[in-house]
């Protein structure tokens, strides 16, 4: 068993790759794989230390944030759809308007 | 060297790989990629840290079940072709610097720390296992549990009502 340092340290390295995709990347699509990587990251910081308490309850937490993160995908998808349907484009810098 | 951290860092580098692939990666298709074979070195981590239910939860449902989602919707839309620049010309760089700038003061709190955690001994042999974590789930976490069906309902009911042709 390595010192779970490692695992936390690769799991910020990771937040901060997702972090660097949502200010950098303008495709709305991008943009959403990017946040679940930074989720992952979470989830990654969240096992570790349940390994490190000996309590499982960390790894619920992680089943509820996957629980979440899916509920987020199908809601936020649903919209891309949407938005592409009105601007025919997914690109942030096109999404400047409330409507129309 | 031993077999672990060597495995531990092997692993650490397919995933930083793959996390990099997927930012600079200009076709959305093989960002998506890059990000599934990331979640299966995370997988693989957490089997490392003995949490096997997690691992395969993991696999199912984000590198099965979301980022096929994720797939679907790229291409249904033809919206895998990037490469635009910002309109702002200096956001690249200065996110660059900002997600360094982050990632150094990261390191910089962990090596402080690093002392703080030392290496735990081996946990109990039926840690993290289906057994275990489905009994505190239903007992412990019972309305959490009861409240994510809700939330999942939720969610299923938004994306058909968003996707509906407006009538």
């Amino acid at each position: 068993m390595l010192p779970i340092s490692y695992y936390i340290g690769l799991s910020a390295v990771l937040f901060s790759l997702g972090a660097m995709g949502v200010l950098i990347r303008r495709n709305a699509i991008v943009i959403f794989m990017s946040i679940e990587l930074m989720l992952n990251a979470g989830n990654l910081a969240f096992v570790a230390f349940a390994r490190y308490y000996g309590s499982v309850s960390g790894q619920i937490f992680v089943f509820f944030i996957m629980t979440v993160a899916a509920a987020e995908v199908a809601v936020g998808l649903a919209l891309m759809v949407a938005i592409f349907h009105t601007k025919q484009s997914i690109d942030v810098d096109q999404m400047n308007s409330m409507k129309g | 060297m031993t077999t672990d951290l060597i495995l531990f860092l092997v692993l650490a580098t397919v995933a930083i790989a793959s996390g990099v692939g997927m930012l600079f990666s200009r076709n959305a298709v093989y960002a998506a990629l890059f990000l599934i074979l990331n979640f299966g070195t995370v997988a693989v981590f957490y089997v490392l840290l003995s949490g096997p239910f997690i691992a395969l939860a993991q696999v199912t449902v984000y590198a099965g079940a979301i980022m096929v989602l994720f797939l679907f919707v790229i291409m249904l839309l033809g919206a895998e072709r990037t490469g635009r620049t910002p309109a702002v010309r200096w956001l690249r760089p200065l996110a660059l610097g900002l997600g360094v700038v982050l990632m150094v003061e990261a390191a910089y709190i962990i090596l402080t720390q690093i002392g703080a955690f030392p290496a735990g001994g081996a946990p109990a042999a039926a840690f993290g296992s289906p057994t275990q974590v489905g009994e505190v789930l239903f007992n412990r976490y019972l309305l959490p549990f009861e409240v994510t069906s809700v939330l999942l309902l939720v969610a299923m009911i938004g994306a058909i009502v968003l996707t509906k042709k407006q009538a």
